[in-house]
């Protein structure tokens, strides 16, 4: 079948199979960032940001997508980095490796929550797993990042 | 691993219906479970072409399209002002907002799954599914049902002034739960739906009569260890049979407690 949806603005247009994958096609079309990291819907790390809502990349059909606005890491490179600033000043990661799903689900959780309290910001983000940090420093970050984002506004 | 030979976006119900009569062929909800199957589909049925997605609130009752996500359902103000913010407690603890953005309640709910939070909570509400080819079934009954080929469309929520209280326990916070329990009060009627044992949801329903206008905690007490007699129990993994008896004990006990006596 074919589809037709937008990567990181970019309008792709696509034979593709039913059972396509979106983690699959995007890394395809080199975002890289978008990762497997378990395969069971847990883990949060191929988060990408649909139509301004977050989703599974690993769970969501090519098929489903048709349509669709989809963001990754590498599309949003600005405010990547500014949230990227904010973890690395608090030392907030090891390997790193969770990071790219961390930071969409962290600015699909600015677009979408106001003033988000800790509580919130924990509830938002617990399907996103990290195995070395132990979330302290992460919590800091986004707390951090937060500020300087509601600075910014003013 | 699950492959899809072929990927359709019906245009109508009927079209749905007609494609699921094969056996081969399947209704997705969100994907999210039936992908980590390792079935063959051939024809994949969507039905997100056909506005099944959000929530309708009327002053009788709540309908929801079968493809609403339990995102969805978390976030509708309408729905948990309603029911003491049952069904987002229910919901919250499903993995994550990516994975809720994803699942479906029709998926949810037409699975008829041991694990579901979703199920178990509705159960206790006065809740009907609507079907193509049945019409309106109480969701009761459809729990009972074996899985066939009609084609869920929706669901209606009952305000029948039904206060609800929704728990579970779990061995790490986005895990299945190792039990849900939602207990529900209609004037003197209790409804008790006990779920993740690890069998699907049940429901029981009883006139409940105490001695004083507030039920007292020895009343309660009984009334809860009668409750958690009327299920089974199984064990898997998570936690045996009678650890799951015990916990539905001391969730129904506390289900009655807020249902009965934090009148607001």
């Amino acid at each position: 079948m074919n589809v037709d949806l937008w990567i990181n603005d970019e309008k792709i247009t696509k034979e593709i199979d039913g059972d396509a994958m979106l983690l699959d096609f995007l890394r395809d079309h080199g975002c890289l960032s978008v990762k497997r990291g378990c395969e069971t819907s847990n883990c949060g790390l191929c988060t990408v940001i649909m139509d301004d809502k977050p989703v599974l990349s690993c769970s969501t059909l090519v098929a489903r997508a048709a349509g669709k606005h989809i963001y990754t890491l590498e599309g949003l490179q600005a405010e990547a980095q500014a949230f990227g600033e904010c973890l690395a000043d608090q030392g907030a990661e090891q390997c790193g490796f969770c990071n790219p799903g961390l930071v969409l689900t962290v600015l699909a959780m600015v677009r979408e929550l106001k003033h988000p309290s800790d509580a919130q910001i924990n509830d938002y983000l617990s399907g996103n797993l990290c195995r070395c940090s132990g979330y302290m420093g992460q919590l800091r970050g986004i707390r951090d990042y937060l500020q300087k984002k509601g600075g910014e506004k003013k | 691993m699950r492959t899809i030979n072929q990927f359709v976006r019906v245009k109508t119900l009927e079209e749905a219906y007609q494609l699921n009569q094969k056996r081969a062929n399947v209704v997705l909800g969100g994907f999210m479970w039936l992908k980590l199957g390792n079935r063959a589909i051939q024809t994949a049925i969507d039905l997100s072409g056909l506005g099944l997605d959000g929530i309708a609130e009327t002053a009788e009752a709540f309908q929801i399209g079968s493809m609403c996500t339990l995102r969805e359902l978390e976030k509708h103000e309408g729905l948990n002002a309603c029911f003491q913010g049952a069904i987002r407690t229910a919901v919250s603890h499903i993995v994550g907002v990516q994975f809720r953005n994803g699942a479906t309640v029709g998926g949810s709910v037409f699975g008829r799954y041991g694990f579901s939070d979703v199920l178990t909570c509705l159960l206790a509400l006065d809740c009907e599914v609507e079907l193509y080819t049945r019409g309106l079934v109480p969701l009761r009954e459809f729990v009972q049902m074996k899985p066939d080929n009609d084609i869920l469309v929706r669901l209606r929520i009952n305000k029948d002034g039904r206060r609800i209280a929704y728990q579970s326990q779990r061995q790490a916070k986005t895990d299945f739960p190792v039990i849900a329990v939602a207990v529900a009060r209609k004037d003197d009627r209790l409804f008790v739906s006990v779920g993740a044992r690890p069998m699907k949801a049940a429901l029981i329903e009883k006139t409940v009569c105490f001695s004083g206008l507030q039920p007292a905690e020895a009343e309660i007490e009984k009334l809860a260890n009668w409750a958690k007699q009327q299920f089974g129990y199984g064990s898997n993994m998570r936690a045996s049979g009678a650890y799951r008896q015990h916990l539905a004990g001391v969730y129904i006990r506390r289900g009655i407690q807020e249902v009965f006596t934090n009148e607001r």
